[in-house]
């Protein structure tokens, strides 16, 4: 399977990569990883005329301590999100959940931006960083904004990113010795969550995020609400779905995914009060 | 420059199939050796390696970056070649299991495949190998459970892993 044929263009700074974009217009796309779109346009599911290839805008790597939270820039691969010893120290479910993406090659080239702006409700990170209540930085040719991860997703495979910006960084608010799990059931190792939980809980406070339990990463807000009111593990996990709308496909009925977010939610909130 | 070969044998001149498709110049160092070729942006990087300049020891297996055949080392990384274009690898360097032996003396980690019975049909064999050198210089002695995880990338329909487990542990061993 080779991609429909495009035209490739590189660019060397997220100013030149937003201005290309613009150049290219809608049928342009931001070429990161290719882990995701590679896939898309071998399948003929995407067929964008132009990739403009952000790849090499090396300073968009990196993972900072910027005081409350820590700064990621977009292009940061997964392999160094799960490596990094600044996450490990104050994310460390962040770090965790990248060690647990396709498996080590997808992890050398995958980023963290570019599996975010694709937002895949099946992916790992969108999930994850929901649950952390992270803020995403997009710059467009107006400048830059900051987006809630909350405010994100909007559907299937749709950000809040306009066609001409492009996301920049990740900010995720330090843990603070919270608990934290991260569970993913699935069948083969590499395979993509049938259902996933990203949690952590610190006294009252904690986010609980589901991974493929819609057309967009759900954050699980019911659950946290009745634990804030003091509700056991066992029942705040039975609201799990509340706020789900899981899909059926070759590996699960809605039911099962259901069954199976009411089990890994009570799960995650065991490992992360433990 | 030759124009080169895309993955069904047609030859590709100056003329793009459709709207798109410009050729680029791409300089890429494999196993050693500069290579310039004049690419189309949607040649992949296995397709390129196989097929422009020859290099058939990468395997395409799935073709969908599931089962790791294709694996080789970019920049001293494995990665899956059928998801990587080879534009993408410009001004790169690139191994593939042609490159492993040296001085006709094949890599510790192909002997440690060979002593163990590492492989049956033999298939999954370059990439098994290019993904195992590459975890082995991440984590140079990896617990079996480890080696199991970091292998987690690549498929293989004959062995049951156990062989290809204790090649990857023998050759961390140095044995």
């Amino acid at each position: 399977m080779i991609p429909a044929a495009f035209d490739y263009v590189r660019a060397t700074s997220a100013d030149e990569a937003i201005s290309l974009i613009g150049e290219h217009g809608e049928d342009a796309k931001f070429l990161a990883g290719g882990h995701s779109l590679l896939p898309l346009m071998k399948l003929r599911l995407a067929q964008p005329s132009v990739l403009v290839d952000i790849g090499r805008v090396s300073d968009l790597s990196y993972i900072r301590d910027a005081g409350d939270h820590i700064a990621i820039g977009a292009l940061t691969r997964h392999m160094d999100v799960e490596r990094s010893p600044l996450l490990a120290e104050h994310v460390p479910l962040l770090a965790h959940a990248a060690g647990h993406v396709g498996d080590p090659q997808v992890r050398h080239r995958g980023t963290l931006g570019g599996t975010i702006a694709h937002a895949d409700p099946a992916s790992d990170l969108p999930a994850t960083t929901l649950a952390l209540g992270a803020t995403y930085v997009a710059q467009g040719p107006n400048g830059t904004r900051e987006i809630a991860a909350a405010d994100f997703y909007q559907g299937f495979l749709e950000s809040a990113l306009a066609a001409d910006e492009m996301l920049t960084e990740i900010r995720v608010p330090k843990m603070g010795g919270a608990g934290w799990s991260f569970q993913k059931f699935n069948r083969r190792a590499q395979d993509w969550a049938i259902v996933g939980v990203a949690a952590w809980r610190r006294n009252g406070d904690s986010g609980v995020a589901l991974v493929n339990m819609g057309s967009t990463p759900i954050l699980a807000s019911s659950v946290s609400g009745a634990l804030a009111q003091g509700a056991s593990i066992a029942d705040a996990a039975q609201l799990a779905a509340a706020e789900a709308e899981p899909q059926s496909d070759l590996n699960a009925s809605p039911e099962y995914r259901v069954h199976l977010a009411k089990v890994l939610v009570r799960r995650a909130l065991e490992q992360a009060s433990a | 420059m030759a124009p080169i070969l895309v993955h069904d044998g047609r030859a590709i001149g100056g003329t793009p199939i459709r709207k798109g498709g410009s050729l680029v110049k791409i300089r890429v160092t494999v196993n050693g050796t500069v290579h310039e070729n004049e690419v189309e942006p949607r040649t992949l990087l296995v397709h390129y390696v196989r097929e422009a300049l020859g290099l058939t020891g990468t395997n395409i297996g799935c073709d969908t970056s599931s089962c790791g055949a294709c694996s080789l080392h970019l920049n001293g990384e494995a990665v899956k070649s059928c998801t990587v274009l080879a534009v993408q690898a410009d001004g790169c360097e690139v191994t593939t299991i042609e490159g492993m032996a040296q001085g006709g003396e094949m890599h510790p980690m192909q002997k440690a495949f060979m002593e163990n019975h590492g492989l049956q049909c033999g298939y999954c064999t370059p990439g098994m190998v290019m993904a195992a050198t590459s975890l082995l210089k991440e984590n140079p002695n990896p617990t079996e459970e480890e080696v199991r995880i970091g292998l987690e990338g690549n498929l293989c329909r004959c062995t049951g892993y156990h062989n290809i487990v204790k090649s990857v542990l023998a050759c961390a061993a140095g044995d």
